[in-house]
């Protein structure tokens, strides 16, 4: 509005002195396509604001029966989408987010160590050719379609890994993480988030290196300086600098793990149970796996669960996605 | 303890009080040798560490693209990419000699793509402008890069469940077209196309604009004549980035879309197969049975071998758009210096 008003009489100044001339219509069939324009613009932000709102309400919409709707309907329809083992929503999702949560969390676990040597490798150790070839490889990797991790997955991994995963429950089976009997094929929880660490290891690599590469060069070779060796320059200017950033990278992953749905829909054996035995067959399943299997043969009332599900998920994300910002925002105020 | 340490610097002040120069034992400093081995040791240790995640990574990620190519390879060829799977029965051959194809499901691939890039670059870009030029650093603009921030982090089968919903509320139950993925992908896509664009904005220096408006340009021109040409390159690979993030993009597809064996052109009505869905559906398909009666041509893996073959065509596609918008942005980046 300020703009608006301060612009106005500048405007007629400029209309007084150029009246005389035939120039005026251009400046006004400008001004006409300079204010279409800003329309143009303010539009296309402010559908962004609609576009996220018609996804809430859209899906809150087609989700409600699984809430408003008569309770024998909901508890027939979960039953069936449960394989008969439960009738309740909350019931339903948390076996679900159980297995979501424990399936990302645990890809992560393996995907972040080895990011983060991936990126120190590219930045610090690595020969300058090297690394710029080495980073676009992984960039162009970050690229690969879900549904070939998950046809590699299935095909390949499964098959090669089932006699380590036997090989382990034999030797640490005293661990309950590990206690058999271990599946064969390993269609199990552990499987899964290998697959998924290797998807996301691109991804938080490509957000790592970039932070890693921009500490601050005095201060490392200060370090160097002083004597330190080369990774106690990386632990004492490199690393501290980098830790939010680092940690808002295995976010992002954490948030793309959350969210895969192909990779584990074709490797997993689907099971309903707050397991935590990784080895074993049928123990999990994840929330977006399970829409994408149970979508095709839901009935209207098991879509809307099924929805009210994918919502949970949606939360989740946006959850981890905000916990992201707000470290990466504190981060960068220091 | 206190005592030993405090006394040298005792004696260190007082010599220098007195004026003479103070006498420094430095062996006292001097590491001692087993400490200097603990920390080259230590570094080794983590030299190793660092180059062996390096090493251990790229195990999967080479066996990824030999496995795609060497499986791949053995169904690509000039029938597959012109047949689609109508009248393709179990394991046995076609009429043409082949195993069917995946001509249907590029068709759909590009047109659920397309109809994802003109629903989501104008928004994109446009965005992007009013978040650089007219809104910025007010509290709207970073309102808005909240909720794109928010957008970018939608999962994919959620973005597939909205548009399922959308059309199912709008236009009634069982609508499955193509359209609807493209907008379950347009979903996907304009949070990368604005944040692209807006670095790409962000970059253009302020002296062009302000020449521009120096010289009674209108805002409207200068954005469209010098903002967002200066910006083009790097907006042109910012969205052919994109398009290879969601050209991939399985599950939201699954949902909108469906899967269907023939051809379909229209991108309004009826189910539309795209190269994704493709892959996954021949894959969840198992095993083909080619009984003892069957014919000689059978092959009962033919499933998986074509699911090799339509990866394969997908990695190459969505490998030759990321090397393209790359070289787009490389190239023209250089010309401007």
């Amino acid at each position: 509005m300020k703009n608006m008003a301060s612009s106005q009489p500048v405007n007629n100044c400029k209309s007084n002195q150029v009246s005389s001339f035939t120039e005026a219509d251009a400046t006004q069939s400008g001004h006409l396509a300079d204010r279409i324009f800003k329309i143009l613009a303010w539009t296309a932000g402010i559908v962004i604001f609609v576009a996220l709102a018609a996804v809430t309400l859209f899906l809150i919409l087609r989700a409600l029966p699984a809430f408003t709707g008569s309770p024998a309907d909901r508890a027939s329809a979960l039953d069936a989408l449960s394989g008969g083992r439960v009738t309740s929503f909350l019931a339903y999702v948390g076996p679900l987010l159980f297995g979501t949560v424990i399936i990302a969390g645990l890809s992560l676990l393996v995907a972040f160590p080895i990011s983060v040597g991936i990126a120190l490798f590219i930045t610090h150790y690595a020969p300058r050719k090297l690394s710029t070839l080495l980073s676009s490889v992984i960039d162009l990797l970050a690229a690969i379609p879900s549904v070939v991790y998950g046809l590699w997955g299935a095909l390949i991994v499964v098959p090669a890994i089932t006699g380590f995963w036997a090989w382990v429950a034999h030797y640490l089976g005293w661990i309950p993480l590990f206690s058999g009997p271990v599946a064969a094929p390993a269609r199990s929880v552990a499987t899964v988030a290998l697959v998924l660490a290797v998807m996301i290891v691109p991804i938080i690599t490509s957000v790592a290196r970039d932070i890693c590469a921009q500490a601050p060069r005095l201060q490392q070779e200060a370090a160097l300086a002083l004597g330190a060796t080369k990774w106690e320059t990386i632990r004492l200017a490199v690393l501290p600098f980098a830790k939010s950033g680092l940690i808002s990278a295995s976010m992002l992953g954490l948030g793309r793990a959350l969210g895969e749905t192909m990779a584990v829909l074709m490797i997993l054996s689907p099971g309903f149970s707050y397991s935590l035995h990784l080895l074993r067959a049928s123990t999990s399943q994840t929330i977006a796996a399970n829409i994408a299997s149970q979508f095709p043969e839901a009935n209207a009332m098991g879509v809307a669960s099924l929805i009210a599900t994918g919502l949970v998920l949606f939360l989740i994300t946006f959850l981890v996605n905000f916990i992201a910002r707000r470290i990466t925002g504190k981060g960068s105020s220091k | 303890m206190s005592q030993q340490t405090s006394s040298p610097v005792q004696a260190v002040e007082q010599k220098l009080k007195s004026g003479s120069k103070p006498v420094i034992d430095f062996d006292r400093f001097r590491p001692t040798r087993s400490s200097i081995r603990a920390r080259k040791r230590h570094n080794v240790v983590m030299t190793g560490l660092v180059v062996f995640s390096f090493l251990i990574a790229l195990v999967p990620l080479v066996s990824v693209l030999w496995v795609s190519i060497s499986k791949g390879l053995k169904r690509l060829n000039w029938d597959f990419l012109t047949h689609n799977m109508a009248g393709v029965v179990g394991g046995n051959p076609t009429l043409t000699g082949g195993h069917g194809g995946i001509l249907h499901a590029i068709i759909g691939t590009l047109e659920v793509t397309a109809g994802a890039m003109v629903i989501s670059v104008p928004i994109g870009v446009m965005c992007a402008v009013f978040l650089v030029e007219y809104a910025a650093g007010g509290r709207i603009a970073k309102a808005i890069a909240l909720l794109v921030d928010v957008m970018s982090g939608i999962p994919s089968i959620v973005a597939g469940l909205f548009a399922f919903s959308m059309f199912a509320t709008i236009v009634g139950p069982g609508a499955v077209n193509g359209f609807s993925g493209s907008i379950a992908l347009s979903l996907l896509m304009i949070p990368t196309v604005v944040k692209t664009s807006e670095d790409m904005l962000r970059v253009v220096p302020n002296d062009l604009r302000e020449a521009a408006y120096a010289l009674g340009v209108t805002k409207q021109r200068t954005i469209t004549k010098i903002v967002l040409r200066t910006a083009l390159p790097g907006i042109v690979s910012g969205v052919i980035l994109a398009i290879a993030r969601v050209i991939g993009e399985t599950a939201p597809l699954l949902i909108a879309s469906g899967f269907i064996v023939s051809t379909n052109f229209n991108l309004f009505s009826g189910r539309m197969t795209t190269l994704p869905v493709y892959v996954y559906n021949e894959y969840s398909q198992g095993l083909a049975v080619c009984g003892p009666g069957a014919d000689p041509g059978c092959v009962a893996s033919i499933r998986m071998e074509r699911a090799w073959a339509a990866a394969l065509v997908l990695i190459v596609i969505v490998l030759f758009l990321n090397l393209l918008g790359r070289l787009i942005s490389k190239v023209f980046s250089v010309e401007e210096k």
